[in-house]
C-alpha cells in the first residue's frame, strides 16, 4: 500500500470519527450528564427499545423546567424523580443548555404498526378528533411533529412506550397540568380526552416517523 | 361524555366543573379545571357532517376533496388569491366542520342572503369572494373559478340532510354576553400575554416551525386586513371565547374574550382594500360601527392610517414570507 493512499485512508477515517466526535464533543459535555448518557444515548438520542425518550434538540427551557417538575413532584416517575432530585439549579441549566444544543436524530424508532393503527394514529396527528375535543397533535407540534420551540416539544420519532406513558401520566395525575402554566393545561386538557385505543395508535404512529432536522439548526459546516 | 351530552346542560363553567369531575376518573386534578370539549358545546347543535372516509370516489369526490384541501391549506392550494399566510380552517375549524366555529354546512344552506356590507343579495360564491379579499386578505377567484367551485362543493357535501333556508343550530360563532365592564385594551394586553402569546407570540406574528405557519398571525403584514370580519372585535370576541386559547374552549371569562378581542383588534394590519383615499372617509362609509376601531385613535395612533392599500398579489408573490 502507497503512503499515498495510506494517508487518504486515514484522513477519510479520522474526518468519519472526528463527525462522530463533534456532536458530542463540540460543546463539551458537562460532567453532570455523564450519567444520563447511559439511558438517554451518547448524543441524547434516546433510548427506544427501552422507551426512554430523546433529549436532543428540546428547548432549554422545556428541559429545565421539566427537570425542576421531577424535583417538586409536579412529574413523578420511579427512574427520573431520584434522578433528578440531587441536581442543583446550576447542573439543570448546564444540563439543559448541552441536551437543547444536540441535534436530535432523524432516524424514527422501530415500533410494531398495524394498518388500522397506522391509519388511527394518522389522522389523530393530522386532523385530530373533534367530535371528542381533541386537535390536531400537529395543529401545536408542528406538521410532522417537529415540536415548536420552545414550548411545543418535538414528539415525532419518540419512543411509543414513552409517549404513551406521558399520555397515561397526565391521566393519572403522575405528570400535572397545572392550570397557571398554560403549556401545561394544553396539553393535559387533550390528553385527558384520549382513550385507550386512540393513545396507543397516535404514540406507535408517532414512534415510527423520522424527525426531519428543523431549519432553525444552523448548517453543520464541513471542516 | 361527548360535545351533546354537555350541549344539554349549559356552558356555564359552574355546571360543567363538577360534572367533569364526577364523569372523569381523575378526583385527583380537582384543582384543574376542565374546559368544554369544543366550540360545539352548549350551541345546541345535532346536525353532524359526514365523516371525510364517505367522500364519493370520482370527479365530484375530487372537486368536494379539493374544497377540504384549500380549507386547510389556503396558501398552497388557492394561491393565487391568497395575499396573507391564514388558511380557511384557521377561523373555520377542522376544516369548517366545526359547530360553532361558523361552519361551512350551516353557511351552505342560508345563501343567497341580502348583506348589508355591500347592500346585495349575495350567493354563496360570491360570500366565498369576500373572504378571499378580506380575511385572505387577496382577491376575489372569478365566479366559477375552481377554487370557488371545489369550496362549493365540499360546503354542499357537507350540509348532506340539512334542510335549506332555515337556521341551522351551529352557526356562526355562538352569541357571548355582553361584557360587564367597556373592553379595555390594557386588561386585553394583560389576557395576551398569559393565554396567547405563548402560541401568536408578543408581537402577533404567529409562529413558523421549518418554515411553515403553526400558530397564525392575529395582526400585522400577514394577518387578515381591515375589512375582515374577524376585525370588528364583537366578532372576534365571540370566536374567541369559543375556539381559544386552542383546545381550550370557553375557558376565557366573557369579560377576558372581549378584552383580548379588543386589544387584538386594536393592532395595525393590511388596508381596507375599499380605500376611499382616506382613512376617515373610509371609516365613515365602511367601519361606521363602536365594533370597529379602524380611524380610532388608541394608544396615541390613528388605527388604520398605513396608506393605500398595496397592489394584490399574484401568484408568486402569494409565497413570499415575511
Ligand atoms: C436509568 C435510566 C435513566 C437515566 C440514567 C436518566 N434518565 Fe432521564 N428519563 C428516563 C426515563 C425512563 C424517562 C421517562 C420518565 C417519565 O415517564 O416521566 C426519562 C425522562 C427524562 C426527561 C423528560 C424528557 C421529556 O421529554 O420530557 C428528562 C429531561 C430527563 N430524563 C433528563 C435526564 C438527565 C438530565 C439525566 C442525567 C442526570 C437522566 N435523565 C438520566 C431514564 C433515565
Ligand atoms: C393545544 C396544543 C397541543 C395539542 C393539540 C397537542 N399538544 Fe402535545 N403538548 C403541548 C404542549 C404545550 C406540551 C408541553 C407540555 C408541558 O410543557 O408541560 C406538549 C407535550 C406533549 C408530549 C410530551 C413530550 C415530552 O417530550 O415529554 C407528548 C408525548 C405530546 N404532547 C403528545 C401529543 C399528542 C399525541 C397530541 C395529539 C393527540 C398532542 N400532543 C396534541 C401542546 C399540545
Ligand atoms: C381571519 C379569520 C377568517 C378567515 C381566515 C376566513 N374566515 Fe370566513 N369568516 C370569518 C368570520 C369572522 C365570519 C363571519 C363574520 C361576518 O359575518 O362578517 C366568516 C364568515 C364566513 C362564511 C359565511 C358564514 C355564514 O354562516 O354565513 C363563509 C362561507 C366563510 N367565512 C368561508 C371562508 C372561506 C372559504 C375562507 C378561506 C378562503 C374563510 N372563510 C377564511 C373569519 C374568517
Ligand atoms: C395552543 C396555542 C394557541 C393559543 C394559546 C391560542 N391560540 Fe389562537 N390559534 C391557534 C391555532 C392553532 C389556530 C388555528 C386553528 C386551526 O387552524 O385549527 C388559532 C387561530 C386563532 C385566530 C384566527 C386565525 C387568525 O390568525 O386570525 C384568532 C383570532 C386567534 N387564534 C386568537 C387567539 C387569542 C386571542 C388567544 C388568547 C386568548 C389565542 N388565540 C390563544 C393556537 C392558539
Amino acid at each position: 500500500m502507497s503512503a499515498h493512499r495510506f494517508t487518504a485512508i486515514s484522513t477519510g477515517l479520522s474526518m468519519a470519527l472526528l463527525g462522530a466526535l463533534t456532536s458530542a464533543l463540540a460543546a463539551s459535555a458537562p460532567p453532570e450528564t455523564s450519567t444520563c448518557l447511559a439511558c438517554h444515548g451518547a448524543n441524547g438520542e434516546g433510548m427506544a427499545a427501552a422507551g426512554y425518550p430523546r433529549l436532543a434538540g428540546l428547548s432549554s427551557l422545556y428541559l429545565t423546567e421539566q427537570l425542576n417538575a421531577y424535583i417538586d413532584g409536579r412529574r413523578v416517575n420511579a427512574i427520573m424523580s431520584g434522578i433528578a432530585n440531587p441536581l442543583s439549579a446550576q447542573q439543570i441549566q448546564s444540563i439543559a443548555d448541552y441536551f437543547s444544543a444536540l441535534p436530535a436524530s432523524s432516524a424514527p424508532s422501530p415500533s410494531a404498526l398495524d394498518a388500522a393503527q397506522s391509519s388511527l394514529g394518522r389522522q389523530l396527528a393530522e386532523r385530530g378528533d373533534w367530535d371528542n375535543g381533541i386537535p390536531a397533535c400537529f395543529n401545536c407540534h408542528a406538521s410532522g411533529g417537529i415540536g415548536v420551540q420552545p414550548a411545543f416539544p418535538p414528539i415525532a420519532g419518540q419512543p411509543a412506550a414513552y409517549i404513551e406513558a406521558q399520555i397515561k401520566a397526565w391521566k393519572t395525575g403522575t405528570r400535572q397540568g397545572s392550570p397557571q402554566n398554560l403549556a401545561n393545561a394544553l396539553m393535559y386538557s387533550v390528553a385527558m380526552r384520549m382513550d385507550e385505543t386512540q393513545t396507543k395508535a397516535v404514540a406507535a404512529w408517532l414512534a415510527a416517523q423520522p424527525l426531519p432536522a428543523p431549519d432553525t439548526r444552523p448548517a453543520h459546516t464541513k471542516p | 361524555m361527548n360535545a351533546s351530552s354537555i350541549a344539554q346542560l349549559s356552558v356555564n363553567a359552574g355546571l360543567l366543573l363538577p360534572l367533569c369531575m364526577l364523569l372523569t376518573s381523575t378526583a385527583l386534578h380537582a384543582a384543574t379545571e376542565t374546559p368544554a370539549l369544543s366550540a360545539a358545546t352548549g350551541t345546541g347543535v345535532s346536525f353532524h357532517p359526514p365523516g371525510e372516509h364517505m367522500i364519493p370516489e370520482g370527479k365530484f369526490g375530487d372537486m368536494i376533496r379539493m374544497g377540504r384541501d384549500i380549507m386547510l391549506d389556503t396558501p398552497k392550494h388557492a394561491a393565487p388569491f391568497v395575499g396573507n399566510t391564514l388558511s380557511c380552517a384557521n377561523c373555520h375549524l377542522d376544516a369548517g366542520r366545526m359547530a360553532g366555529s361558523s361552519p361551512l354546512w350551516a353557511a351552505y344552506v342560508s345563501y343567497p342572503a341580502y348583506r348589508a356590507k355591500n347592500d346585495k343579495i349575495n350567493t354563496y360564491q360570491q360570500r366565498l369572494q369576500g373572504c378571499f379579499r378580506f380575511s385572505m386578505n387577496g382577491s376575489a377567484p372569478p365566479l366559477g373559478d375552481p377554487v370557488l367551485v371545489a369550496l362549493e362543493a365540499y360546503s354542499f357535501w357537507l350540509a348532506t340532510g340539512l334542510p335549506v333556508g332555515k337556521e341551522a343550530a351551529g352557526r356562526g360563532y355562538p352569541d357571548i354576553d355582553k361584557p360587564a365592564q367597556s373592553p379595555d385594551f390594557k386588561r386585553g394586553q394583560t389576557v395576551y400575554a398569559a393565554r396567547c402569546a405563548l402560541c401568536h407570540g408578543a408581537d402577533g406574528a404567529g409562529q413558523k416551525a421549518a418554515g411553515r405557519v403553526v400558530f397564525p398571525p392575529l395582526w400585522g403584514e400577514n394577518a387578515f386586513n381591515w375589512g375582515a370580519g374577524m376585525a370588528s372585535f364583537n366578532n372576534a370576541a365571540a370566536f374567541i371565547y369559543a375556539n381559544m386559547p386552542y383546545g381550550m374552549s370557553y375557558s376565557l371569562t366573557p369579560q377576558e374574550a372581549w378584552d383580548v378581542a379588543y386589544f387584538m383588534d386594536a393592532q395595525e394590519r393590511p388596508q381596507d382594500p375599499r380605500w376611499l383615499g382616506s382613512v376617515a372617509a373610509t371609516r365613515t362609509k365602511f367601519h361606521d360601527t363602536p365594533y370597529s376601531l379602524y380611524g380610532q385613535t388608541i394608544q396615541g395612533r390613528i388605527l388604520g392610517n398605513s396608506g393605500a392599500p398595496k397592489r394584490p398579489p399574484n401568484e408568486s408573490e402569494a409565497h413570499i414570507a415575511p
